[in-house]
């Protein structure tokens, strides 16, 4: 499971940078986005992958049953999504209002300021 | 709980909640940005003078004990580094009030800049990874509004490329958070230092080039600086001024914290690289402004030429097994810190009033300032002056400490490259004092725009402090060189910050 996983998040960050790489705004967007998820499956993974019951620890017992599974990633994780969902809310706000005012979805002509 | 760790990043929080209520009464809000920036340099000189005297400050937030629950930790360099946030904050906050235009006021500059400044501290007090990249995003966010805020074509066309940097940047900091809980099993920073001693160093090493491209996007070292020169003379000259100061710092805050802290097992690769990214980065900064006609441009190479200082101190730090040695190099490098923000912000803020009385950015078309106000022309020859290592100003003893550092360490290139830069600093000076100041203003101009007496006062005397603050680390450099090295002392004893934070070994 681990495996495929890990290829998974190699496509998503190959995919991710390749879009990024595109002279295309848009597609700028559409590869952070999928360089974002790719961060977060990786956390999901690099946690440790179990099939496992919840980790609760039962009355009357100090400590988690053994080959519990980590739950910290998950709230990282969740952290992670609520923050980067709402960066790239605004980003795709300001690509657009780029967009309407420089008049071109096309990154060249972003270095018109940088001369 | 330590009040004091919790009111750095609580002050800005509250003043921002209440200008954000104050949306429609501009007055109120610009009298609650004044007295927010001002409680929080209060309470964080406060935090200063209590870990001078009591030593790591530590705080466990809800009381939940330390690798699990987040902590708040304040060494000397957090506590100092603080504090320029505070002076920063309201240097700029005072600035703001005649320079800032009013649609950008009434749609939450100043709310904004009071985030700005919680996301700033919050990432130098927090003793946890993940919250790390929380603070950072809190930062990020803020700025990213306010370079957009007014919406013009280069403000626009520079936020584009400084939002997709730092949105690549965070994606491979959190990656790299991710692949090193899954090592460790904690992101505790005091708890990593302690469990990664024993780790595999094959797998940190590479990890801790994950963290460099991170970091170094965000301090823009080379080669991954080129957003910074692009977005950072579109906005207004005070968000400029306060980026300028700050945001690359925390990069540089977060290279120090986990190269003296946790990835120290590999130094021989590791910091050999930081050298010589330093070196790098100092000298394609100095070139790139040699070529820049732009006033805020110049001054926009100059940051990332002087980032590579910076991290010059940290590199001989982790190449020496001298203790002494160490700490002499990151006294070095934090002293150049704390001179650095203090005069690159100063700096930014001239060039707003020089362009406000000349009417451009624009080295070519400026002239004549001298005559017109010599006054102004004094307050920008002291921080450039500073900023180029003449003595006896800050930047004279800030070089010099990291000179002496590398000269004991018998890296004598490196010395040799940073004593050129600072000769290609002076030269970038004096150009911008020849063509701005010096050179008659191109063609007959119209009458200079005059300012009136409440504007003069409000962009001066922040210009004027800064420059007066810059004069006494000159003159006092030895109490203040003093601070820095106690601040390296506290980063080269790791043993000590992991004490303070998880309490004494079982």
């Amino acid at each position: 499971m681990s495996t495929l996983l890990a290829i998974l998040i190699g496509c998503l960050y190959a995919a991710g940078v390749y879009l990024i790489l595109r002279r295309s705004l848009f597609k700028l967007i559409l590869g952070l986005v999928l360089l974002s998820h790719g961060a977060n499956l990786l956390i999901f993974t690099a946690g440790g992958l179990t099939r496992a019951q919840p980790p609760i620890i039962a009355p009357g017992e100090l400590d988690l049953p053994a080959n519990s599974p980590d739950p910290l990633p998950q709230a990282l994780i969740l952290t992670a999504i609520v923050i980067g969902f709402s960066v790239l809310a605004f980003a795709l706000v300001l690509f657009h209002r780029a967009y309407q005012t420089i008049g071109s979805d096309d990154p060249d002509e972003l270095k018109v300021s940088d001369q | 709980m330590n009040l004091l760790l919790v009111l750095p990043l609580m002050i800005p929080l509250t003043t921002a909640a209440l200008s954000m209520l104050a949306w429609r009464r501009l007055p109120l809000q610009r009298v609650l940005s004044v007295a927010g920036s001002a409680g929080l340099l209060g309470c964080s000189v406060a935090l200063l003078a209590f870990v001078w005297a009591n030593g790591i400050a530590a705080s466990q937030m809800g009381a939940w004990p330390a690798p699990f629950g987040i902590t708040l930790v304040a060494d000397l360099f957090s506590a100092i580094m603080v504090v320029l946030t505070g002076v920063i904050g309201l240097a700029v906050a005072v600035y703001s009030l005649a320079s800032m235009d009013e649609p950008r006021e009434s749609f939450g500059y100043y709310p904004l800049l009071q985030v700005l400044l919680m996301g700033v501290c919050g990432a130098f007090l927090t003793g946890d990874l993940f919250n790390l990249y929380v603070w950072f995003e809190v930062m990020l966010m803020a700025s990213f509004v306010l370079l957009a805020l007014g919406g013009e074509p280069d403000q626009l066309r520079g936020a584009i490329k400084y939002v997709t940097l730092n949105l690549v940047a965070s994606a491979l900091f959190l990656a790299a958070v991710g692949i090193l809980y899954g090592i460790a099993g904690t992101l505790n920073m005091a708890d990593l230092a302690r469990k990664l001693e024993i780790a595999e160093s094959g797998t940190l090493t590479a990890l801790a080039m994950l963290f460099l491209i991170a970091f170094g996007i965000k301090a823009a070292v080379f080669p991954l600086f080129f957003w910074l020169p692009a977005s950072y003379h579109t906005p207004p000259v005070a968000v400029s001024a306060v980026f300028a100061g700050l945001l690359t710092k925390v990069g540089v805050y977060a290279l120090i914290r986990v190269f003296t802290l946790i990835f120290v097992g590999d130094t021989g690769f590791t910091h050999t690289l930081l050298l010589v990214i330093a070196g790098a980065t100092m000298v394609t900064g100095v070139l790139g402004a040699a070529a820049q006609y732009e006033f805020r441009r110049i001054l926009s190479f100059h940051i990332i030429s002087q980032i590579g200082y910076m991290i010059l101190g940290l590199g001989l730090a982790g190449l020496t097994s001298s203790p002494a040695l160490a700490t002499m190099s990151l006294a070095g490098s934090i002293f150049y810190i704390m001179h650095h923000i203090i005069v690159k912000t100063n700096l930014f803020l001239v060039s707003g009033v020089a362009s406000r009385l000349g009417g451009s950015f624009e080295l070519k078309k400026l002239g004549g300032l001298y005559r017109s106000s010599p006054g102004l022309a004094i307050l920008f020859l002291i921080p450039a002056m500073s900023l180029a290592g003449m003595p006896p100003l800050s930047g004279f003893f800030a070089k010099l400490s990291l000179i002496q550092a590398g000269l004991a360490a018998e890296q004598y290139v490196i010395v040799a490259i940073a004593l050129v830069v600072g000769l290609l600093t002076l030269f970038s000076m004096t150009k911008i004092w020849a063509e701005a100041f010096w050179k008659n203003p191109p063609a007959a101009s119209a009458e200079p725009p005059k300012l009136t007496a409440g504007e003069r006062w409000n962009l001066l005397l922040p210009i004027g402090l800064l420059a007066l603050l810059t004069v006494t680390i000159g003159f006092a450099a030895e109490p203040v060189f003093l601070l820095a090295t106690r601040a390296a002392e506290q980063l080269v004893d790791r043993e000590g910050y992991i004490r303070a934070v998880l309490g004494e070994p079982q």
